[in-house]
């Protein structure tokens, strides 16, 4: 039998979180099959086509998927379940919102957010916003399983899976779709950024998060917040790294202003390298960051910004 | 229209969990609890439908030990009118929480059922829509901020890439994200009449329910831990050391 993994994209390319879900459903060890769903997403579906270990990639274009909606999504994948052993989508607002109502429908308990592949039937996977985490054993049957995509490495690109169009699922017709706000930035996305730059509630304004955005620019990095700053309205919801906002593990991640909530180091302590700007000494961000600088972020930030600018950033 | 707002108590948000030694979960000796704050959220947003006039009644369930009760008596502090409890013993599954409720709202007709979008104890993040896929209902998930009609109910969301708005017909579920609101602090005299209220007492064997977890949790650990590092004095050693000792800046 066969691992299905539902494709994270944009129409036009697939999002970071697809080649690293693949990696995931390699681990079960079987064949690999993709779901593309969307409409006019030819580009997402030669891009799913070119990763590596997919076996064959399942394009469902129809304007019934231009948006994603949690019941017409849940719905087309139902109507695939059959013939698959596993299911897998990523543990973005995406996956979350949909994967939960096919494994009710399948009567299969769900498995959230894996961070690693014990076993093909056993999981690790976070509780306690990060503070403990669980080992967990599927019952024999169906595995429907979110995956916390920055846990895993990409697959690599170059291969040649065989495309097959399908047709759409079923519209149960209980929900539409009537508009998005969605931010709009030149810089890199958060989850796959090699660089992240983030303020807390010590950046005290909408205002100076631009100097912040100065500092990811040159550094072609993109910019988060903690919950605080996004509570107090300085930056949108959708800059939240954390728990219960994203969760990110870039190379380097920077952060100014921000006291180390458990909330919040939950989305980054798996970064790579952590530095952190605070005027508090005793802040609890100074006990993971590998490099603490003491000072006001204030004066800081903009001598980092003349520093980075002077040596060529 | 009925509300029923379901609730679980979990470990208090401010509280530092610890795993036991022996890695069979994590221990709850005398640690605090409190309800779910995203179904605290939960619980608001249904207290000011009624105080519109759009909700007529709310119903606030829980399934977990007898504790439980404290939690649904929170919740009727803060306004809701009657309670549920589901008594269970050990773990329950999003999965037989949603069965449950599945046969609960068969029961009361609620047309809106509002949730916290995950428990910050397992994270799991799937009741609600577990709830809906079951009653064949829509969903609105990470629900930013509520319009409702007679039929219809308007839902802004906050996904990844910011914010979207859809449309669901009632009856519908919706799950909290953190800004719908802001939870109220219950007032001396609801705390007061919330113990005349009703909670029902039931167990799942009344709603024809096994609730049997089905996941074998093999062990609960540490995460890895992150030592501290050094300190730096100076902006320019930190992007010295960034550069040269790290290798992270280009």
């Amino acid at each position: 039998m066969t691992t299905l993994v539902v494709a994270e994209h944009d129409n036009k390319s697939l999002k970071d979180a697809t080649a690293k879900m693949v990696t995931a459903a390699l681990q079960l060890g079987a064949p690999v099959h993709l779901l593309v769903a969307g409409h006019d997403c030819s580009g997402a579906a030669d891009a799913a086509s070119r990763l590596k270990g997919v076996e064959t990639v399942l394009v469902a274009d129809d304007p019934l998927y231009e948006h994603i909606l949690a019941e017409t999504m849940a719905a087309l994948i139902l109507s695939l379940a059959d013939k698959y052993d596993a299911v897998l989508a990523p543990a973005t607002t995406g996956g979350k919102n949909y994967l939960p109502r096919v494994a009710a429908m399948l009567d299969v308990p769900q498995i959230s957010e894996i961070l690693k592949v014990v076993a093909p039937d056993t999981f690790e996977r976070p509780i306690y916003a990060g503070s403990a985490v669980q080992t967990v054993q599927a019952p024999p049957g169906k595995k429907v399983i979110t995956v916390r995509a920055t846990a895993f490495k990409a697959a690599e690109t170059g291969g040649a899976a065989l495309t097959v169009g399908i047709a759409a699922g079923p519209d149960p017709g209980l929900s539409s779709f009537v508009g998005e706000e969605l931010s709009k930035s030149e810089r890199p996305e958060l989850t796959s950024a090699k660089i992240v730059v983030s303020g807390g509630r010590g950046m005290q304004s909408s205002d100076s998060f631009q100097l912040l955005e100065r500092i990811a620019d040159r550094l072609h990095a993109a910019v988060g917040a903690s919950r605080a700053a996004v509570d107090a309205g300085f930056v949108p919801n959708d800059y939240q790294v954390g728990q219960t906002g994203k969760v990110v593990a870039p190379e380097l991640y920077i952060a100014v202003g921000i006291s180390g909530a458990i909330q919040h180091l939950a989305g980054m302590k798996d970064s790579k390298v952590i530095a952190a700007i605070n005027k508090d000494e005793e802040a609890p961000i100074f006990q993971i960051a590998d490099y603490g600088l003491v000072a006001d972020l204030f004066k800081a930030i903009p001598e980092m910004e003349e520093e980075l600018k002077k040596r060529g950033y | 229209m009925k509300v029923l707002v379901p609730v679980k108590r979990v470990i208090d948000y401010n509280v530092k969990v610890r795993v036991k030694t022996d890695q069979t979960g994590v221990d709850f000796a005398n640690v605090k609890m409190s309800m779910n704050p995203f179904d605290e959220i939960a619980v608001e947003e249904a207290i000011r439908l009624k105080e519109k006039g759009k909700a007529s009644e709310v119903i606030a369930v829980s399934i977990g030990p007898r504790e439980a009760s404290e939690t649904i008596r929170t919740a009727l502090a803060m306004g809701a009118d009657r309670g549920i409890l589901v008594k269970t013993e050990g773990e329950v599954e999003p999965l037989a929480v949603a069965k449950i409720l599945k046969a609960i709202c068969d029961e009361e007709k609620p047309r809106l059922v509002i949730t916290g979008k995950q428990a910050i104890d397992d994270d799991a993040g799937q009741t609600g829509q577990m709830l809906a896929a079951l009653l064949g209902w829509p969903q609105g998930t990470f629900a930013h901020k509520l319009e409702l009609d007679e039929n219809t109910a308007r839902i802004e969301r906050e996904i990844d890439g910011g914010l979207q708005t859809v449309e669901v017909r009632l009856p519908a579920v919706m799950t909290t994200d953190l800004r719908l609101n802001e939870p109220r602090y219950a007032s001396l005299p609801g705390i007061m009449k919330a113990k005349k209220k009703p909670i029902a007492e039931k167990t799942p064997a009344d709603y024809g329910v096994d609730a049997t977890p089905r996941l074998k949790v093999l062990k609960v650990s540490e995460p890895p831990k992150r030592q501290a590092g050094v300190k730096v004095k100076t902006v320019v050693e930190l992007l010295d050391k960034l550069k040269n000792e790290a290798g992270v800046l280009g």
